[in-house]
């Protein structure tokens, strides 16, 4: 495909991916609706990382934008995988449970203010440790309170994926969008392979990391919403799409018996084929689509 | 110290409830239990290593997927069963923890470990939003995943203080190999970066506790010990219940005003920028 101009159409797709965290929440806006809340400017960095002769980021890797989409209230949450890894500090953690909460009490007092969360990392950043882990488990009970009353929809784009304690914020999450090239799971391959061996798990194996935890395979299986190609557009669209139909009839997390269920049949005395379980699993709908 | 995992949570499961055995619709890795607590009745939940267990990433006390989902169901049932009631009346949950993290495991992991352990969160979470009061009691490890998954929902935390509790986000070999630096150098710098600390008395200076416990030997406690127990969960019961119902209380703390200055003030901040 060659455009007349000359540039090949993948070159002007315009690539989701190539874009920076602060990018990405920015292209899910209403043109001119968003501004940017306690941003680099306002200097609220790691008081952990210096000690550690770690340089620290202005914003700790956490953009958070408010505005509208598709002039409905809307805030987004992006991490910025460029930093650290996107992993969780005490700031970014906070930056994210404050303005989840935020988003909560609008909603409730009838402004219902959507939450999208851009989530690259592998998790809980080691430096902060358990103020880390405490604001994950922060961040995950925001996450439901203001699932209560809007939807909160994580984009996965790539190509740090989702890992660690923030895939349990993407699996409390109304809708996951991810990419191709997005990956979702609570133990990243190296993880696997350093705690429970080779044998368990190849991390050099790329073939069977995408089988595992890349996107087609997590929402063939019902784990994830939609799968989109990596262009902004698509991504923004498909961002509105579930912004304005609102929550969905029941919540994946929710689905206790159901998925309870499914574990009990699986065979468990060899490792799971993933394509048959997306076989087995994608044929029943499970987000209360039915 | 890591072949002790599990034990005592058993003892404590059963000093507490006076059952020792999971229900027969269980994993063997999921106690729960009814028993009194002060002036009501609690849903008692703990995690215990099943050697036998059909997915051999758990069998060391590893929270997986059967873990999790149980747990999901049995609170699940519980807050069923209380709707009716008043906020005032719904059950207490006790969650006792001594959880070894979560699963490292392919088959986990292909069969969504991920959304298993959310559920259990969002089991844990919403009971709380529901007025359920949530109390998790540490009494021996409570790391990562696995205390994402059990007990770190909760309103009150407590636990002992002792050498034998670990609070953290990963356990020490791993995190001096994933931070390139040796045990020694990461067990050094806890004892100058708190939130990198792997002591509960270091843990508590970050105010996420409501209550530190005493136990001459937690894995043998005297009857004494065991009412002392009692006493302290119906307290954390009735302060919960005088709370909120999210998870705001841990920064009101002292301890949490000098540890946590940046979160709060990140949380000042984005409410005079928000409107």
């Amino acid at each position: 495909m060659i455009a007349t101009n000359g540039i090949p159409a993948f070159v002007n797709r315009g690539s989701f991916i190539e874009l920076n965290g602060r990018e990405r929440a920015q292209a899910l806006f209403d043109e001119g609706s968003w501004r940017e809340l306690v941003g680099p400017f306002d200097r609220v960095q790691s008081p952990w990382l210096p000690l550690q002769g770690v340089a620290p980021q202005a914003d700790d890797g956490c953009i958070v934008i408010k505005g509208e989409i598709a002039r409905k209230p809307a805030v987004a949450i992006s991490l910025e995988s460029a930093f650290q890894g996107g992993s969780i500090g005490e700031v970014s953690g906070a930056k994210m449970s404050v303005a989840l909460d935020l988003a909560a009490r609008d909603s409730a007092a009838g402004k219902l203010t959507a939450a999208i969360l851009l989530l690259e990392t592998g998790g809980v950043r080691l430096q902060e440790a358990n103020l880390g882990l405490a604001a994950v488990a922060e961040v995950i009970s925001s996450v439901l309170h203001l699932r209560q009353y809007a939807p909160v929809i994580t984009v996965i784009a790539g190509t740090v994926g989702c890992f660690g304690g923030m895939a349990l914020a993407a699996g409390v999450s109304s809708y996951v969008v991810m990419t191709r090239e997005a990956r979702l799971g609570l133990n990243g391959p190296e993880v696997i392979e350093q705690e429970s061996g080779i044998e368990e798990f190849d991390s050099s194996d790329r073939g069977l990391i995408w089988a595992i935890h890349g996107g087609e395979q997590r929402v063939c299986m019902g784990l994830a919403d939609a799968l989109v190609e990596d262009r902004t557009d698509e991504i923004a669209a498909r961002v509105h799409g579930y912004v304005a139909k609102g929550l969905p009839h029941v919540h994946r997390s929710q689905q206790v018996a159901l998925y309870r269920d499914r574990i009990a049949a699986l065979d468990a005395s060899a490792q799971i084929d993933p394509l048959q379980l997306r076989q087995q699993w994608g044929s029943e709908k499970s987000n209360g689509e039915t | 110290m890591s072949e002790h995992i599990g034990l005592r949570g058993q003892t404590w499961f059963a000093a507490l409830t006076g059952r020792k055995e999971a229900d027969p619709g269980d994993p063997k890795s999921v106690l729960s239990a009814e028993a009194r607590i002060g002036q009501e009745t609690g849903l008692f939940l703990c995690l215990t290593p099943n050697p036998e267990s059909r997915f051999p990433c758990v069998r060391d006390g590893q929270v997986g997927l059967e873990e999790a989902y149980a747990l999901a169901a049995h609170v699940r049932w519980a807050v069923k069963e209380d709707r009716e009631k008043s906020k005032s009346q719904r059950r207490p949950f006790i969650a006792i923890v001594d959880v070894k993290s979560q699963a490292y495991g392919r088959r986990e992991e292909t069969a969504g470990i991920f959304l298993a352990a959310a559920a259990a969160a969002d089991a844990y979470a919403s009971a709380r939003m529901a007025g359920h009061p949530i109390i998790a009691l540490v009494v021996g490890h409570a790391l990562s995943g696995g205390f994402l998954t059990h007990g770190y929902q909760a309103n009150r935390i407590l636990a002992f203080d002792d050498a034998g509790v670990m609070i953290h986000a990963m356990h020490k070999e791993a995190a001096a190999r994933i931070t390139r630096r040796s045990v020694a150098d990461l067990e050094r710098l806890g004892h100058e970066i708190i939130p990198m600390s792997y002591d509960v008395r270091d843990f508590a200076k970050l105010g996420l506790l409501y209550k530190l416990l005493h136990a001459e030997d937690p894995l043998h406690p005297t009857a004494t010990e065991i009412e002392q127990v009692k006493q302290a969960l119906a307290e954390a019961i009735e302060d919960a219940r005088a709370g909120s119902t999210d998870l705001t209380d841990r920064f009101a703390s002292t301890e949490a005003k000098a540890a946590r200055k940046a979160g709060i003030a990140v949380r000042t901040l984005m409410e005079a920028q928000w409107q």
